[in-house]
């Protein structure tokens, strides 16, 4: 693999060698020494031009656990506003020998164009770009759920028809679309639930049902259900009228939760708007998954920085 | 270099096969030229000759945004494609909204010599879309300006928009919208449709520029103005101007080359040189703007050439500049979209690309016939020379052309603007010898 850059175009063969070789990882994290010294004298770049303390420290602590150098370049704001461009800050790491760069961006595309433009050599990771891919969080998603359902059995498996409803704001989540095309590769089904407002206009072309109604989804008894965080910024655009009646009609609170067969996974990518999206006693149930997924991300990282890093480099993805 | 020229067997828009003497600034003959003395010899076996092409909308760059063109350079683009004149919009800094700016833009591109330079007013000061610029003032300048346009913007106010219809009426002028509701495309990015939504960019929708348009052909209907619509780019769009001219509005429509040509698809590798507002729409768009080429519903073709400097689209696409540089490759991409395609013939491109452009702008001397007692502009294009486009065909200060490395067919191989060649053998003439034949011909004009 070269670049991990969207979840589009992963078979759904190169998806579950990630999801096994993660597993390998998470092995690694249950001995007493958790670090591998697959990556010794590499050095990743985690370059962010958004603040997310979160995907930024999985990140590091999975390099970390590679025994690669990291370094953390912290770039708030546009490159625009920053004054230097996204090509000078590329040409900068390469003059540093980064050999692997996990960027996150305000615009889309930006992996996209960091890893086809030519200015740098690494191995480039896309850790969430505007509103397009977060191939990481989809595929620690995917693991955890195959976890959850398989066990120690895992390794190997699909995701053939497992139902999965995902619910919130799918025009600007960049996690619905990575998840959406990795479920899909997966072999699982996908129901969006969203008001209409947070819909993209055309999603014919989705491998997904689309549905407004939250209640008629939950009604189908799905085996997972992902709620999407609110943006705050949402409240203001005219996408529904307040966050009363978004948690009354798309949360999943307390009466919901119950109806839900004790099955059911919930799941959220964090950080939760408790009350909003999520009501508390969802979120801390044995049936959420929360925390799993922030130990899982740290794994399925590993395994994409070692697929990216170690040995020779592939074809793009 | 002489002042008279005979182009040796050139095809005309209608077919037939002529020579043309060029002399006196005028096309002194048309048929078979025995010999003219002292004239210059061109072969023009095989080449189409047109009226010297017209372009409704240019942005020159100058004053302001040198780095990216001067109208030397813009106007050497234009020779480059076959323009014998273009319009200047008025986007620069300052902002064309006063008799001053729009009267030195019209003497850099006299100075130049390259072609004519026709500055478009703005509609709003500043462009700010607020209160009217001193319309009647840049009227009345030396630059007898006619096409008023905030391009770039929308006149979006429609008490403005329909103020400024009425007051252009007092000297024959005409407003150029561009058609785009800002509150509806706030952020964005590319046309909204399925692949907006895969890509997670924010969509600029259809309606937000049918939407304006329908509005703008009832106002114009309402004060009995005319209108002309910029850059048309939706397949709703030609609907709504179809509609209109049935029922007898005073309405014109331009499309551009990359809309005839061009689709999305292009986006999905977020190459920024794709990046143009109105973003590049479907396939079922690029068909009906043909369609409504061909038939007439849209009368002319512009380019909007938008020339940015490199570091302009070396990012990601939202950091983008929009716009693409159009001169140098409109003629081959109107041949490959309309002639090459069987929709239209040569003296349909001289329509919509000389004679039409001319009259919506009320410029004189230009998009006349090629026949004698017409002024001398001219083109000659070899429509079968095929080739990869390259920089080579840029002669433009920028290169941010979407067509290179795409094979185009066309070329054109010699311009003449007032009878003094701007182009020739396809290559553009040094500055100092255009600037001095244009010296020569004010002197000329002052003295007759």
């Amino acid at each position: 693999m070269r670049h991990l850059l969207s979840t589009r175009d992963l078979s759904r063969d190169e998806a579950i060698t990630l999801l096994d070789v993660a597993e390998d990882m998470a092995a690694v994290q249950e001995r007493e020494v958790k670090k591998l010294p697959t990556l010794r004298g590499r050095t990743v770049v985690n370059l962010f031009f958004e603040d997310s303390t979160r995907t930024r420290i999985s990140f590091e602590a999975a390099a970390k656990r590679l025994s690669a150098d990291v370094i953390n370049f912290s770039a708030k704001g546009s490159s625009v506003s920053k004054g230097e461009s996204l090509k000078d800050t590329a040409q900068t790491l390469q003059a540093m020998g980064a050999d692997g760069v996990v960027i996150r961006h305000p615009s889309s595309g930006a992996p996209f164009t960091l890893a086809t433009s030519g200015w740098i050599d690494a191995g480039v990771v896309n850790a969430g770009d505007g509103t397009h891919e977060h191939p990481t969080q989809a595929l620690l998603d995917a693991f955890t759920m195959r976890r959850r359902l398989h066990g120690g059995a895992s390794r190997g498996r699909d995701l053939d028809g497992v139902r999965v409803v995902v619910v919130g704001d799918i025009l600007h989540s960049r996690v619905a679309r990575s998840n959406v095309w990795l479920l899909e590769a997966l072999g699982a089904d996908v129901t969006l639930v969203a008001p209409p407002t947070l819909v993209p206009v055309d999603v014919s072309g989705w491998p997904a049902t689309i549905e407004y109604d939250l209640d008629r989804a939950l009604a189908d008894r799905p085996d997972v259900v992902m709620m999407l965080r609110i943006q705050a910024e949402r409240m203001h655009g005219a996408f529904f009228p307040n966050s009363r009646e978004y948690a009354r009609t798309w949360g999943l609170d307390d009466h919901r939760f119950a109806q839900l067969p004790e099955t059911t996974m919930v799941m959220h990518p964090g950080p939760m708007n408790r009350g909003l999206e999520i009501a508390a006693r969802a979120a801390d149930s044995t049936q959420s998954t929360v925390r799993e997924q922030v130990a899982n991300g740290v794994s399925v990282r590993m395994a994409a920085l070692y697929l990216l890093l170690s040995g020779e480099r592939g074809e793009t993805r | 270099m002489s002042e008279s020229f005979l182009i040796r067997g050139a095809t005309l828009p209608t077919g037939e096969r002529a020579d043309i003497l060029l002399d006196g600034g005028r096309i002194a003959e048309v048929g078979t030229v025995a010999d003219a003395a002292g004239a210059t010899v061109v072969d023009a076996d095989g080449l189409v000759a047109l009226p010297g092409l017209v372009d409704l909308h240019t942005h020159l760059r100058e004053p302001g945004y040198e780095q990216s063109e001067t109208v030397l350079t813009g106007t050497q683009a234009a020779a480059a494609g076959g323009f014998t004149a273009v319009f200047a919009m008025a986007n620069t800094f300052p902002v064309a909204d006063t008799a001053g700016v729009v009267e030195q833009e019209l003497s850099l591109g006299e100075a130049a010599g390259y072609a004519t330079v026709q500055p478009i007013g703005a509609v709003t000061v500043g462009l700010k879309g607020e209160r009217l610029a001193e319309l009647g003032a840049m009227a009345a300048s030396r630059a007898h300006v006619r096409v008023f346009s905030d391009d770039g913007f929308c006149v979006f106010d429609p008490l403005l928009m329909r103020r400024a219809l009425e007051y252009v009426k007092a000297f024959d002028g005409v407003i150029a919208q561009h058609a785009q509701e800002p509150r509806l495309t706030q952020g964005a990015q590319m046309n909204e449709g399925a692949l907006s939504g895969e890509l997670g960019l924010a969509g600029w929708p259809a309606v937000a520029e049918e939407s304006i348009i329908a509005r703008d052909v009832l106002l114009a209907e309402h004060v009995g103005s005319r209108l002309h619509v910029c850059h048309v780019s939706t397949a709703g769009s030609v609907e709504v101007i179809r509609w209109a001219k049935a029922r007898g509005i005073d309405v014109t429509a331009e499309v551009t080359p990359h809309h005839l040509l061009l689709t999305e698809d292009l986006i999905a590798g977020y190459d920024p040189r794709y990046k143009v507002n109105p973003p590049l729409r479907r396939q079922e768009d690029v068909e009906a703007l043909r369609a409504a080429l061909a038939d007439g519903t849209i009368d002319i073709v512009a380019t909007d050439h938008a020339p940015h400097p490199v570091e302009a689209k070396e990012s990601e696409w939202d950091a983008a500049a929009n716009g693409m540089v159009g001169l140098e490759s409109a003629l081959s991409v109107v041949q490959q979209a309309m002639v090459d395609s069987g929709l239209m013939g040569w003296a349909d491109v001289a329509r919509v690309l000389s004679a039409t452009p001319a009259r919506i702008g009320r410029l004189s001397g230009h998009g006349e016939p090629v026949a004698a007692g017409s002024a001398a502009e001219l083109t000659l294009v070899d429509p079968s020379a095929t080739a990869p486009f390259g920089v080579d065909r840029l002669a433009g200060r920028s290169v941010n052309s979407p067509y290179l490395g795409r094979t185009l067919p066309g070329r054109v191989v010699a311009t003449f603007h007032r009878g003094v060649p701007t182009l020739l053998d396809g290559t553009v003439r040094p500055a100092d010898e255009v600037a001095a034949a244009s010296a020569r011909l004010a002197d000329g004009g002052a003295r007759g």
